[in-house]
């Protein structure tokens, strides 16, 4: 049986130049980039030009790069650190309800600390209302850390906006862009952000790398100690060759690149819900589907069928698509994204499915994929009316 | 010689895998006869604690490494909604009315053997499988028949006596022939990571826990008078609810000069609070001689006769005893042979004849005689 992967929010596959990209780094070198000798000058070599290429897809400078072991680290790092360096100016932290996991646990724990934290609601759409931004603002906040866009439902969060308002603000900035990084372009200075987090591995990249950007002048001690690496701010010896591999998947994506997928990806939404509803299938789309979101991302929901069914089902069929994030017994836990844009009490929690999209997706997968969708629902919602 | 082979490729069966050495081998036996194979792990109680630790992961992870042993694709789906509704409150309630629910019981019914069918048929399975020690034979008119576990010793006839025919025409046994030592070699044999996984012992949602003290978190413990049945006051009980009829220990009763035999609960008012302690294992007040049951299941659908003679159990690992049933309505009137000891309201009283598991019903009323033993 053919597996056709449509969960590609969780993660992707490695594109081919990273892989040769990782293979010639370890089949070449081996030093540590620390180390005062021909070998340890050969690895830092492949750092200072990878960072640059990391830098430069976010307009910002090399040494405002520290290098991750993903995204989970840099947001780990950018919210407990700087909630902790700011603590003697405050203690109110800005985010939304919607972040993923790896922001929203380390700002739990602060909240136990004695944190004050602001979630800010979403609507239906997905979407955050700056004046809801602005009325939670206020001079004891440090620090705001909203997400670029939406890795369940791909909607896009007024970044801009938001760097705006803070330009003359307190509050340090922190965005993660895990998502979005590959898909929109993203400039610092243009955002207006202080930190920015991302991973390499939703772009074709190595697993267990990523970076947190860090604006000049924003300072905060290091989550890791014991190492003098990433200019004293993130201790741990190198891990170059996924490092280079990242580099390798950030220089594919080019500026048409972004374009071209999220047109093609768009055109999949549309192609799947023609189909569904030539079909005469119902469903509902969670979010909206327009331009600017995050395309890569298609969430439905599909009345009176669970997900468990449709996933397992979909799954035996060979398409890869995502039922939520499950415990850790492989039970799932209930989206608190959905839930923030629908309420806990909505039958969506149960009852939807998230397909995304990737660099290899084909029309040819996708009518497959619609081809199989139609035929479950329809002998599930068929059981259920028996 | 002809041979036949069966072509199991397009039958998919959904094997309930806990993670235990049991339903493992049943779905390494599944995948081993060719049949489409996939395994689903139940998860129904949510035992999460402070550190966010929870037992069900450790069993998930085990279906995870069987599943990858065998070959086969592995999902999880909670029932802890279900569970709760159909058999935990269930069991509150038989408690609350004083007398002794059967879980193990109620969840085949309810949860394992109807919730997870339902999700297998979605999953387009042609059968569920189980791996309790029980077996199945089809007559000539298609009715499938329940016959007990090979091993004596590991029976579950007596947890699967509410299933209907319906439930039964789905259902697959694989381990049922064997002995338990016998699927525990296959297992180390096919080098299964749960080949020498401990047996889950307990009630699912308590485990190793202390009963008491789970018990008090859920009902409010009433403590009252404990008397014997000719009226002396032998002190106070910390709640009927923690007592099961013909249990000795925990009564903090010592022997006295005249008799030194151990006390037992002979008895339960739950209009006056009030518990009956007997001395004796036999004390006349546990021995019965006639049951009431209600819910009475038949496996084929319906009774062999209004009025028949065949063996019983009243609870789990116990030793048959003749009886005769009269059948009334899903009712039915049990007499024995000889008495019985500790008949206990809730409990279930399965019915067997030879090999064959008749079913059963929910024990309501315990007689001496006449005389109905005050046992609620």
């Amino acid at each position: 049986m053919a597996h056709i992967y449509l969960d590609n929010a969780a993660t992707t596959p490695m594109a081919k130049p990273v892989i040769a990209a990782m293979t010639e780094q370890m089949e070449q070198d081996f030093g540590n980039p620390s180390s005062t000798h021909w070998f340890g000058r050969q690895a830092h070599t492949v750092m200072d030009a990878s960072r640059q290429v990391l830098a430069a897809s976010i307009n910002a400078r090399p040494e405002n790069i520290q290098i991750t072991s993903g995204a989970t680290e840099a947001n780990n790092t950018a919210i407990t650190e700087v909630a902790h360096a700011n603590r003697d100016k405050g203690n109110h932290i800005i985010t939304t309800a919607i972040e993923h996991p790896s922001v929203l646990k380390p700002l739990a724990q602060l909240e136990k600390e004695g944190y004050d934290v602001t979630y800010l609601p979403v609507d239906e759409a997905g979407h955050i209302s700056l004046a809801d931004f602005d009325a939670a603002l206020d001079d004891r906040t440090i620090l705001v850390s909203v997400m670029t866009g939406n890795n369940e439902v791909g909607s896009v969060m007024p970044i801009q906006a938001i760097g705006h308002r803070l330009a003359d603000h307190q509050a340090v900035f922190h965005t993660d862009a895990t998502q979005a990084y590959g898909l929109l372009d993203l400039d610092v200075d243009a955002l207006g952000v202080d930190l920015l987090s991302v991973s390499a591995h939703k772009i074709n990249g190595p697993k267990g790398i990523g970076f947190l950007y860090r604006r000049a002048g924003v300072n905060f001690p290091p989550l890791l100690r014991g190492g003098e690496q990433e200019s004293k701010r993130r201790a741990g010896t190198e891990n170059v060759a996924a490092v280079a591999g990242f580099a390798a998947a950030v220089k594919l994506i080019t500026p048409q690149e972004k374009a071209d997928r999220q047109a093609k990806y768009l055109g999949f939404k549309q192609q799947i819900q023609d189909s569904l509803r030539g079909a005469g299938v119902d469903f509902v789309v969670n979010g909206t589907v327009e331009a600017g979101a995050l395309n890569h991302v298609f969430n439905l929901w599909f009345p009176g069928v669970s997900t468990y069914a449709l996933q397992t089902n979909l799954d035996l069929a060979g398409f890869a698509v995502s039922g939520g994030s499950a415990c850790t017994a492989g039970s799932l836990e209930p989206s608190h994204v959905l839930t923030a844009m629908y309420g806990a009490d909505s039958p969506r929690i149960a009852e939807s499915i998230r397909v995304s999209f990737g660099k290899a997706t084909t029309t040819m997968d996708i009518a497959q994929f619609i081809q199989a969708l139609i035929k479950i629902v329809t002998r599930l919602r068929a059981k259920a009316a028996k | 010689m002809m041979v036949i082979i069966l072509d199991n490729s397009n039958t998919r069966v959904v094997v309930g895998m806990s993670g235990g050495v049991d339903s493992s081998v049943t779905a390494l036996l599944l995948k081993q006869q060719g049949y489409d194979v996939v395994g689903v792990f139940m998860k129904n109680w949510d035992d999460t604690d402070e550190n966010g630790v929870c037992t069900a992961t450790t069993d998930y992870e085990d279906v995870a490494k069987v599943a990858a042993e065998i070959g086969i694709p592995y999902y999880a789906i909670n029932f802890e909604k279900e569970y709760w509704d159909r058999v935990f409150q269930y069991f509150l309630d038989e408690y609350k009315a004083g007398r002794t629910p059967n879980p193990d019981v109620m969840c085949n019914k309810e949860i394992k053997f109807k919730a997870f069918l339902d999700y297998a048929e979605e999953l387009d399975a042609d059968y569920i499988a189980m791996g309790h020690y029980a077996q199945t034979t089809t007559d000539d008119d298609g009715v499938v028949h329940m016959l007990r576990g090979a091993d004596g010793n590991k029976d579950q006839t007596y947890f699967l006596s509410q299933l209907s025919q319906d439930q039964l025409k789905k259902s697959l046994f694989p381990i049922g022939h064997l002995q338990k030592p016998e699927v525990r070699a296959i297992a180390a044999e096919y080098g299964l990571a749960t080949a020498a996984k401990k047996d889950s012992t307990g009630i699912c949602f308590i485990g190793e826990r202390n009963f008491k003290q789970f018990l008090s978190t859920y009902l409010p413990a009433q403590p009252g008078k404990m008397m014997t049945v000719d009226g002396v006051e032998m002190g106070t009980h910390d709640g009927l609810m923690y007592y099961t009829i013909g249990q000795r220990s925990g009564l903090g009763i010592g022997g006295n000069t005249q008799n030194s035999e151990p006390w037992f609960v002979v008895g339960k008012d739950l209009a006056t609070n009030t518990l009956y302690v007997g001395q004796g294992f036999n004390h006349p007040a546990l021995m019965a001689t006639s049951l009431d049951a209600s819910q009475m299941s038949f496996f084929t659908g319906h009774a062999p006769a209004e009025q028949f003679h065949c063996t019983a159990k009243f609870r789990y690992r116990q030793k048959d005893t003749g009886v005769t049933v009269t059948m009334n309505g899903d009712q039915a009137k049990i007499v024995f042979d000889e008495p019985v000891r500790a008949i206990t309201p809730g409990q279930a009283v399965v019915l067997y004849d030879g090999a064959e598991c008749l079913g059963g019903g929910t024990i309501d009323l315990a007689y001496n005689d006449a005389k109905v033993l005050q046992y609620i």
